[in-house]
């Protein structure tokens, strides 16, 4: 059996639209990620040590196991407690949750790094704690970690193919629907590949506009 | 000595360990006075400006700011509270800027005031337009601190904390990191606020600043003040050996 | 947490464990030969080799494992590639973790300080000479924490030959989930064999890093 990539166009639309639910999975984890990562950043260096001990141990748990199987807790685990969510809804949480450590770990490491010298300006001139943290300190921080935090960006992209297996349809999903009508895994498993790459060359130019724009505000 | 001191130290005392930085320092300031402390490095003179704000807390001794306690003993929060409003009116200048790089200079100049004093829009402008137009700078009002030389960062760095109309200003070396051809932009400003009396206390290691512009000159070595008197008395005819080593060697060092 | 569950379904886990083990440890392999050659590629003088490194790079990096994973699966059989769930596993985890490998390794490699093969150029030596005496050396310090990184993340990757039913520890706890309905006990058994594999090669990794680094 030869390849006949003629057999994709009549998918098209399929595929569009699944890949525009990649698109949409990809921006509603990232968001998630990125805010739930400073979120998680603060907790890790500051919260109570009964709030900070725990989360730091659950951070641990998620920075140790595969996103796949985190995927399956989540979705099977709500279930459990009687939460029943729309996969696209487990499935952002998942990822968003997954990548929000990931990023906190690196907030973190980029809160630590700013100057002292950057909370003795902000003290000398009467801010507080909270006010110098949220106006001096963590937008610094975000600002230093940027190119790391993109490159998770990147990567969640990347991982959102794994929710296809807890059922969201997105690209991956459907191009494995039109591969149980036309029986050529091969042609729609490239299309979907390609798919991804042009989303990715995408993300990874907008990355590098903002990376650009916030180089002087450093 | 005319008027009551704007700042009051009493007694000031930090070790660290058995290691003494500042022992039993007394030192009164009043209003529109302009005070140099000047010393080798590790005499204690930043140490002591830095308590003055409590930045570097004292381990004895009081810092009065006009008829305020700055290091008045009080619980974790109540103390939070009382040195934020304390510091509100002492500005102060780093040797190192510590302008804040993600924001523009008018930011940079408004962030505490708008969270502060609850100014908003036309006031905040109105404000950075002023403070950037006395240090020469508002042409750089939308800049960011990366775009500006060292010069023009701590030039900045003055608008920002005058922008709070502090009582007294304190400077720790802001010039000392500056390329010589720099320090002047920066000393010009310094000797503007001197002329429209603003209470400065600073430390430096320009001496000549310190002859023209400086009321007052104390000489600090090992956390003591060895002598101090007007400039002239300091600089021309000090009454102390060390004081003489120090100068000696210092304006050696410059010509 | 059913503690004669876990026990029950524990040795079922420790089986799968081992299956993941063999994963990691044979694509890393895979991916240590393809990050070493991606890397001489992407660093040679021959235009070809460096846009072959270069597209290897970005078509892997630019597209998920999963999907790399069924190309060569599902899509192997129509170009001739008649594979084993478990060997398919193996090599596109291991050509996925080369093209990262190969990042790393050229990184180290050009961070080797100029400097360094200068003085060794004006001694004497030869490019390649000056290569395997003074850059790869120290290179070769360099990059092992950061491969260290891609080995951490290949291990917790392997996870997703779940999907082709390879039967390791995800695919293992995702089948007992199904039939036991306790998700918790399952999450935790596996999170804790793929914590202890990830704790003994960071170890190793550290203790490398370590040795090396006395020299």
């Amino acid at each position: 059996m030869g390849l006949d990539f003629s057999v994709v166009p009549p998918f098209f639309d399929a595929l569009l639209t699944g890949a525009l639910w990649t698109v949409a999975i990809t921006i509603s984890a990232a968001v998630l990620s990125f805010f739930g990562g400073i979120l998680f950043a603060v907790i890790a260096l500051y919260a109570p040590w009964p709030i900070r001990y725990p989360f730091r141990l659950f951070a641990w748990l998620f920075m140790g196991t595969p996103l796949l199987l985190q995927l399956f807790l989540i979705y099977f685990g709500l279930i459990q407690i009687g939460v029943d969510l729309p996969a696209f809804v487990a499935g952002v949480i998942g990822l968003g949750l997954h990548f929000a450590v990931y990023n906190s770990d690196i907030i973190q490491a980029g809160i630590l790094a700013v100057d002292k010298g950057q909370y003795e300006g902000a003290r000398t001139l009467g801010l507080s704690r909270g006010q110098t943290l949220r106006k001096v300190v963590v937008p610094q921080a975000i600002r230093s970690v940027v190119p790391p935090i993109g490159n998770n960006m990147i990567a969640l992209l990347k991982d959102s193919a794994l929710v296809s297996v807890i059922g969201v349809t997105e690209l991956t999903l459907s191009s494995q629907m039109a591969i149980s009508r036309t029986f050529r895994p091969f042609e729609f498993y490239v299309a979907a590949a390609a798919c991804y790459y042009v989303i990715n060359l995408g993300l990874e130019a907008g990355l590098r506009r903002i990376e650009r724009r916030i180089q002087i505000a450093r | 000595m005319t008027g009551n001191p704007i700042i009051n130290i009493r007694h000031a005392a930090k070790s660290y360990g058995s290691l003494e930085v500042l022992k039993d320092i007394s030192l009164q300031v009043t209003k529109g006075q302009i005070v140099a402390i000047i010393g080798p490095s590790g005499s204690g003179k930043s140490t002591l400006l830095r308590a003055i704000n409590d930045l570097d807390p004292l381990t004895s001794g009081e810092v009065w700011l006009e008829d305020e306690q700055v290091n008045k003993p009080l619980p974790p929060r109540q103390y939070e509270t009382h040195i934020n409003k304390v510091r509100q009116n002492i500005g102060m200048v780093f040797q190192h800027f510590n302008l804040f790089p993600h924001l523009t200079v008018r930011e940079n100049i408004t962030l505490a005031p708008k969270m502060l004093k609850g100014i908003t829009g036309a006031q905040a402008e109105e404000l950075a337009v002023e403070q950037l137009t006395k240090v020469g700078m508002l042409d750089r009002i939308d800049y960011y601190p990366s775009q500006l030389s060292g010069g023009q960062k701590q030039r900045v760095a003055i608008a920002r904390a005058l922008a709070m109309k502090p009582k007294v200003m304190l400077f720790d070396e802001a010039t000392s990191a500056l390329d010589p051809e720099l320090v002047e932009e920066v000393n010009l400003v310094m000797k503007q606020l001197a002329e429209e009396h603003m209470t400065m206390i600073i430390v430096t290691h320009e001496m000549g600043f310190a002859q023209d512009v400086c009321d007052r000159v104390l000489f600090m070595d090992q956390g003591v003040v060895v002598e101090e008197g007007p400039p002239d008395v300091i600089f021309k005819n000090p009454a102390n050996e060390r004081t003489r080593n120090f100068l000696r060697k210092h304006l050696r060092g410059r010509n | 947490m059913d503690t004669d569950l876990i026990i029950r379904v524990f040795p079922y886990f420790i089986e799968a464990g081992w299956v993941t083990i063999q994963l990691s440890v044979l694509s890393m392999l895979l991916g240590l030969v393809c990050g070493a050659l991606g890397a001489a590629a992407r660093l040679s003088r021959s235009v070809v080799l460096r846009f072959i490194g270069a597209a290897y790079v970005s078509l892997i990096r630019g597209t998920p494992a999963l999907i790399q994973v069924f190309i060569l699966y599902f899509g192997g059989p129509q170009i001739g590639i008649q594979l084993e769930a478990f060997e398919a596993g193996v090599l596109a985890l291991g050509f996925n973790i080369g093209a990262y490998m190969t990042e790393t390794m050229r990184g180290a490699i050009i961070s080797v300080d100029r400097g360094q093969t200068e003085a060794a150029r004006t001694l004497g030596l030869s490019r390649f000479e000056t290569f395997r005496a003074v850059t790869l050396p120290q290179a070769l310090r360099l990059m092992i924490r950061p491969l260290g990184v891609n080995i951490n993340a290949l291990i917790k990757g392997t996870a997703l030959v779940a999907a082709i039913s390879v039967v390791e520890l995800t695919y293992t706890a995702q089948r007992y989930i199904g039939s036991t309905y306790k998700p918790f006990e399952m999450f935790f058994l596996a999170g804790a064999i793929y914590m202890a594999i990830i704790y003994v090669t960071g170890t190793a990794v550290s203790w490398l890093d370590r040795r090396v680094a006395l020299k």
